[in-house]
């Protein structure tokens, strides 16, 4: 890990090891990924979730409506994931996104 | 495209905003993320299919193929559907119903569930589009269906199933040479990763990519439902619901024969059924709301479990809109209803149809089913694949020597502690 290494050795991979480990890695769907130049994953600063939309918002205008109806609300049929758990089991859009925290939003699913 | 490449089909199209998108293997809208449907040239359609033309085309759920996603002819499932709708008049007396039919797909062809149904739409859309990979997230049924269809049109299938499934669900899939993945997690969590890998691979997840092909498949229950019944729309419909879409498609049936004319106008009731161990939409229903909490399911049901239903905001809203009812049971409750149905129709159902059963009794002794009324019970899936359920509660075997003397001794001891001594009961 970026611990056992000197800035020195590799510069570039000492800065994104750092980055990795301070940030939040967002996987984005399939539908999102035209507007957010083509990424599917991306990587924002700790916060809330509400913090995360205003963050991709910020980066690649029109990704928040396209995710949250009027009142700024998730969609019910998008569905957020913060370590493998629905946000609507922990603080919906209130949880609290850690450094090394993985987030996935996905389109919400059929029957089987 | 032309009209040779898409058939009866017009576009895909978003249910919240209503933009349309090419017929694709895409399932959600870009812009508000709502699922797409597919748009249908009516009016085309009704100059071809009508009850003289359905009657003429073989018995199998084709027969109303204009009303069906798919370009050309189907080249997946081509025998599957028009299952039996049995008149249960001895089921009827125990409900205290008029009169009351059963819709048996735990007969349907070739895997003992209504899935046989989406899965011949969405395999055969898959193949009409070019795909060699299916793929699905399953609790069972649609993983055996995926698999069988797969391999009767040699193609490859992954299905990825949560860990533990019931072993008949699990064999079920194995046997056809499907590469079976168990994820050590609830179905939403297998969901979950399935849209995941459907966002990196190539392949026709039936139940993410294909889903609005595949969904489609589930009106064929309906159709059937309504020309079995001589051409007319029942007043109550019970149907189980896990995402909640079969429920939606049924109600959509009986709409588009109406529309088309092929059924006189008439008012119906669809009722919502659930197991108690995960009731995420009938707990809204009951409560009057139009969105639900999201559940961790337990219950017996597995084929049910699903905690986050896709479809639970238009199973709410068909519900609503017909003044239906939704209800559900505990796992006791499912138990009883797979007896009920076994022992007064001959029909032996899985933990789904148990949940029929049992939401139907209740609904009917609430006077929501009014007594003289007439329902149809929809029934999903086949006892034998889920016999851990019921294992240990259906009686025991009575084992005797071969010999005669002892047979009849067994059978004087029933006749002097009654006939229910017989079942172990």
């Amino acid at each position: 890990m970026a611990r056992l290494r000197s800035p020195d050795a590799d510069p570039t991979r000492f800065y994104l090891d750092r980055i990795r480990a301070m940030s939040v890695r967002v996987t984005i769907p399939p539908t999102l990924r035209r507007l957010c130049g083509g990424e599917d994953q991306l990587r924002v600063q700790p916060g809330t979730v509400s913090d995360l939309l205003v963050q991709l918002q910020q980066r690649y205008n029109g990704v928040r409506e396209r995710l949250c109806d009027e009142q700024g609300q998730i969609r019910g049929s998008v569905l957020v994931f913060v370590n493998d758990e629905d946000i609507r089991f922990l603080r919906h859009q209130q949880t609290e996104l850690r450094p090394g925290d993985e987030v996935s939003i996905i389109p919400a699913f059929a029957g089987g | 495209m032309s009209q040779t490449q898409q058939g009866f089909m017009k576009a895909l199209k978003c249910r919240e905003c209503g933009r349309e998108y090419p017929l694709a293997a895409t399932h959600v809208c870009e812009f508000d993320f709502g699922p797409l449907e597919v748009a249908y040239d009516y009016e085309r359609i009704r100059k071809v299919l009508t009850r003289e033309s359905i009657q003429a085309r073989p018995q199998n759920m084709w027969r109303y193929r204009e009303l069906l996603p798919v370009a050309g002819e189907p080249t997946v499932g081509r025998q599957v559907g028009y299952t039996p709708l049995i008149k249960a008049d001895r089921l009827a007396r125990r409900l205290g119903i008029r009169e009351l039919w059963v819709k048996n797909d735990a007969v349907n062809y070739p895997t003992l569930s209504f899935k046989d149904r989406v899965v011949s739409v969405a395999l055969s859309r898959s193949v009409e589009l070019g795909f060699k990979t299916v793929a699905c997230a399953s609790t069972g049924n649609l993983a055996n269906s995926v698999a069988a269809n797969a391999a009767s049109a040699g193609l490859e299938a992954y299905v990825f199933i949560p860990h533990d499934l019931e072993q008949g669900k699990v064999i079920n899939s194995l046997v056809y040479g499907a590469r079976v993945i168990g994820i050590k997690g609830h179905y939403d969590e297998v969901n979950r990763l399935c849209a995941e890998i459907a966002g990196k691979y190539p392949w026709a997840f039936v139940n993410v990519n294909m889903r609005p092909y595949y969904a489609e498949g589930s009106k064929s229950m309906g159709f059937e439902i309504q020309e079995q019944l001589g051409w007319r729309i029942p007043e109550h419909t019970v149907v189980c619901m896990a995402s909640g879409s079969l429920l939606t498609k049924i109600h959509k049936s009986y709409q588009e024969f109406s529309k088309l004319g092929i059924v006189h106008e008439s008012s119906w009731k669809i009722h919502g059924a659930q197991a108690t161990g995960c009731n995420p939409i009938t707990m809204a229903q009951k409560a009057g709301l139009d969105f639900f909490k999201p559940q961790k399911p337990n219950t017996i049901a597995k084929s049910l479990a699903i905690g986050t239903p896709a479809d639970g905001f238009y199973a709410l809203r068909v519900m609503k809109e017909t003044g239906g009812h939704g209800d559900d049971v505990t796992d006791d409750e499912i138990r009883e209803g797979i007896r009920l149905l076994a022992e007064c129709e001959g029909v032996f159902a899985e933990t789904a149809g148990g949940v029929t059963v049992g939401v139907a009794r209740k609904l009917i002794a609430q006077g929501r089913i009014p007594a003289d009324s007439s329902a149809v019970l929809c029934i999903t899936g086949n006892g034998l694949k889920t016999l851990d359920a019921v294992a240990g509660h259906v009686g025991e075997t009575q084992e005797i020597r071969p010999s005669l003397r002892e047979f009849e001794a067994l059978i004087a001891s029933d006749r002097t502690h009654g006939a229910a001594a017989v079942a172990g009961r």
